[in-house]
């Protein structure tokens, strides 16, 4: 089964790499967010089996992301993987406690990232992240 | 796709992203610089600035790029320092941070020519950078967000710097709401944002956080939460219209050492600020709050490239529709009005009209204002003349005109150089000018503004001027002029021009005003543009530079000489009249016709081409041409009408025949050449 991975990053560049490693790999599709606000409106309108996103967007942060989706029961399962930088710390100590699976801090390759998704994903992803 | 496509597909991307990212940075530096003066700082002004150097440095790292990476991360640690209130932006900080823009904008140049960082050196500023780092942070008031009744929700979605504005609200005493809002889904981003910036006129949105329920899938719901000085009533009253409820944030005793006024010990829940003074208010209200979201949404990135291609194929329409219209001719005088003839030239104009309209449309989606250039200008301004010792007020006028995006690019660099050349040269030291008896403060002046066709910039200084005197004596010692010769104030400026004239040697004895200016009056002409100077020793100089709107389509008038065919630019043209062998007369071995009151230069089309020259008896035409000051008589045979043309490059087969711009076709297919107005000036006025 295809699993499709929302890309959240308000950097278009970032965005379509992070794309293409993710689509480098069989089965998996890609939907790209431009902001938060994006985002809530992809939620809604497909299935997602993942979410990966950047924590300071212009909308609503990577963190007002992630509770949307705790809080909301049909979301609640989605693994939600942040992609930070490092002297974001505190920011990314956050996002796991508000049940992000995991994170990466930029730069990273495409080897760190899909190790992470497929970890995210392995754990079955009905069971979701946190 | 290898790992190497991949980037080099994205290094593209890259550039255009990152120079999008450091011309905004810049503008919000000069705001940023503006405010501080004023002492009126946005901190959304500042988090802006730190999120595009936050986004720059992930990308850059993405791409392995270190030097860009390495600078834009120490920027964005000084930025973070900043936002987070650790250390005072003052005129130190600022320099810093222009300083850094300014290299980073010069290896994302690099970047985009080499795909390389060559020659990047970023080890001065980022020493610069170190410096302000170890600056004493400011004493700062314990305040805690245990001293906010919050909802926990909230607060756990805070970022850092978030929680640290919500920190900074509390100790500068206003008071915090949390506005409870909902929403339909469709229309969502729109309504916040309507909602967003009437808040943002009377304070600070902290954070918005989302949250839906499963029951109604149709609406979404945001807090809000808020800071201002303005009451409860003010902020509901402001928000009024649309679905919220406002709610007043407890705030528990800040032990304030001398302000906030409103906040006494012991005065909390709910908090009752008194109305603000209109001048706090004033300063509360940051000239660039009404940022909104939407704007954002409406615009779409489009490589250049794109639009090229969308031009060629409206070009290649015009072609199609003149042979239509070719044919429609053909028909109407075969079967007379009432034949199919007249039908198809009744659709012929319609279409006409239709493609008019989209290659309109296509050169608009194609324009962008040259305020984005002259924004660049006014850092290198503020940086030179702190440089050069000199206070210079940068005035620019008609930032929104458009211009063709191809030609905004190129001309940053001939712009950058007049604008050096008028600071270095042109603009004196404060006490020559006091001595002058002119202000301290030199003024440099830059103008855009269309006039027809044409975008028309001027650069204009009140410093010295030129001296012609030595101008001269410069040119006679290159041998450039005879020292007997007459020359007038003309000819002697267009010496300027020339790249011989344009050596250190004599840029020192002329006050360096032919530095590059070759260069510049050939990166202009590759625009199919001219320069003019004029100069009035001690009082000033103005370059103005005139340019097409764009290169691509234009009206053009076909003259023919012999059997062949030429086009001629339009907007070039002031007129066209019949030409008598009597009117033309030989001076200095040169032809010139007699034209009402003047004396105009001829130059024959036939002699340019090695074509032969027309008969004795033979009707004579000349077009008059003139860009800037300059006028040319162009002698043709014939004058075929007008049409519009599509410019094409003619490659390297005419590379070393001036005075051709390209070829277009015709509606017969035929291909005919478009003269290059401006260099034919040059040549005839120089030769």
């Amino acid at each position: 089964m295809i699993a499709t991975i929302l890309v959240v990053d308000d950097s278009a560049t970032t965005r379509s790499l992070v794309a293409s490693y993710l689509t480098d790999w069989e089965g998996v599709e890609v939907v790209e967010a431009a902001s938060g606000f994006e985002a809530l409106r992809v939620l809604p309108a497909r299935r997602v089996d993942m979410i990966v996103t950047d924590i300071n967007m212009p909308d609503i942060n990577g963190l007002e992301l992630i509770s949307f989706v705790r809080a909301n029961p049909n979301y609640r399962r989605i693994p939600v993987i942040i992609i930070t930088t490092e002297n974001s710390a505190e920011d990314r100590k956050r996002g796991l406690d508000l049940g992000a699976s995991d994170y990466l801090v930029k730069p990273f390759g495409a080897a760190d990232l899909r190790r992470a998704v497929e970890a995210a994903l392995g754990r079955d992803p009905k069971e979701g992240g946190a | 796709m290898s790992t190497d496509n991949r980037d080099q597909a994205s290094f593209g991307e890259f550039v255009s992203e990152a120079e999008e990212l450091l011309e905004a940075l810049g503008d919000r530096l000069v705001q940023l610089e503006r405010a501080t003066e004023e002492d009126a700082v946005s901190p959304d002004t500042i988090n802006d600035v730190f999120r595009s150097m936050h986004t720059l440095k992930g990308l850059s790292g993405m791409l392995g790029l270190k030097g860009i990476s390495e600078l834009s991360h120490s920027l964005e640690n000084l930025l973070d320092k900043v936002r987070l209130g650790k250390i005072k932006l003052h005129q130190g900080t600022l320099d810093v941070l222009y300083a850094g823009v300014e290299l980073l904008t010069k290896i994302v140049g690099a970047v985009g020519r080499t795909g390389t960082e060559e020659g990047a050196d970023i080890r001065s500023v980022a020493r610069r950078i170190q410096q302000l780092l170890e600056e004493k942070p400011g004493g700062h008031q314990e305040v805690t967000l245990e001293n906010v009744d919050l909802d926990r929700r909230i607060i756990g979605t805070l970022t850092e710097y978030e929680e640290h504005r919500l920190l900074e609200n509390i100790r500068a005493g206003r008071a915090l709401y949390r506005v409870e809002s909902r929403f339909n889904f469709e229309t969502f981003d729109k309504d916040l944002g309507a909602i967003s910036e009437k808040l943002k006129a009377i304070g600070e949105i902290i954070s918005t956080l989302p949250s839906s329920e499963e029951s109604s899938p149709n609406t979404i719901n945001f807090d809000l939460v808020f800071g201002s000085t303005s009451t409860r009533d003010a902020v509901e009253a402001a928000v009024a219209g649309f679905s919220t409820n406002v709610h007043a944030v407890g705030q528990r005793a800040v032990a304030a050492a001398a302000p906030p006024p409103q906040a006494a010990p012991g005065d909390v829940r709910p908090p009752s600020p008194e109305p603000p003074a209109p001048a706090a208010a004033a300063a509360e209200i940051s000239p660039d709050a009404s940022l909104t979201l939407r704007s954002l949404s409406d615009t779409v990135r489009v490589d250049i490239r794109k639009l090229d291609s969308l031009m060629n194929i409206v070009g290649e329409l015009v072609i199609n529709k003149t042979t239509i219209i070719q044919i429609s001719r053909d028909l109407l005088a075969q079967t007379g009005s009432a034949g199919v003839g007249a039908d198809l030239q009744k659709a012929a104009r319609n279409l006409e009209r239709n493609l008019r309209q989209l290659q309109q449309g296509v050169i608009n989606s194609r324009m962008v204002p040259i305020g984005q250039v002259f924004a660049r200008l006014n850092r290198v301004v503020r940086k030179l003349s702190q440089e050069f010792g000199k206070k210079i007020d940068l005035r620019m006028h008609g930032e929104e005109t458009e211009l063709d995006k191809l030609m905004v690019e190129d001309l940053a660099d001939p712009l950058l150089h007049l604008v050096r050349n008028s600071l270095d040269h042109g603009v004196e030291l404060p006490e020559v000018r006091e001595r002058a008896g002119k202000p301290a403060q030199g003024v440099i002046e830059l103008r855009a503004e269309q006039r027809g066709n044409h975008i028309v910039i001027e650069i204009e200084d009140d410093g010295g001027g030129i001296d012609l005197a030595r101008v001269r004596a410069a040119a006679e010692r290159k041998g450039l002029i005879d020292a007997a010769a007459a020359a007038d104030e003309r000819q002697l400026l267009d010496l300027l021009f020339l790249p011989s004239f344009s050596t250190k040697e004599s840029a020192s004895q002329v006050s360096g005003r032919g530095v590059g200016l070759d260069v510049v009056k050939t990166n202009v002409a590759k625009l199919g543009g001219m320069i003019d100077i004029e100069t009035e020793l001690g009082v000033g100089t103005r370059f103005t530079i005139t340019l097409p709107i764009t290169l691509a389509i234009i009206q053009a008038l076909l003259v023919g000489v012999g059997t062949e065919i030429y086009a001629i630019p339009l907007n070039a043209i002031l007129e066209s009249n019949r030409l008598l062998s009597s009117q033309i007369r030989t001076v200095e071995k040169r032809e010139v016709a007699r034209l009402r009151e003047s004396t105009l230069p001829l130059l024959r089309i036939a002699d340019l081409f090695g074509l032969p020259r027309a008969g004795k008896q033979q009707k004579m035409f000349v077009v008059v041409v003139g860009l800037a000051e300059k006028r040319l008589g162009l002698v043709v045979d014939s004058l075929r009408g007008q049409q519009e043309v599509v410019i094409k490059s003619v490659g390297s087969v005419f590379q070393n025949t001036p005075g051709i711009a390209g070829a277009t076709e015709l509606g017969d297919k035929r291909a005919v050449l478009v003269l290059d107005i401006g260099a034919l000036i040059d040549e005839a006025t120089h030769s």
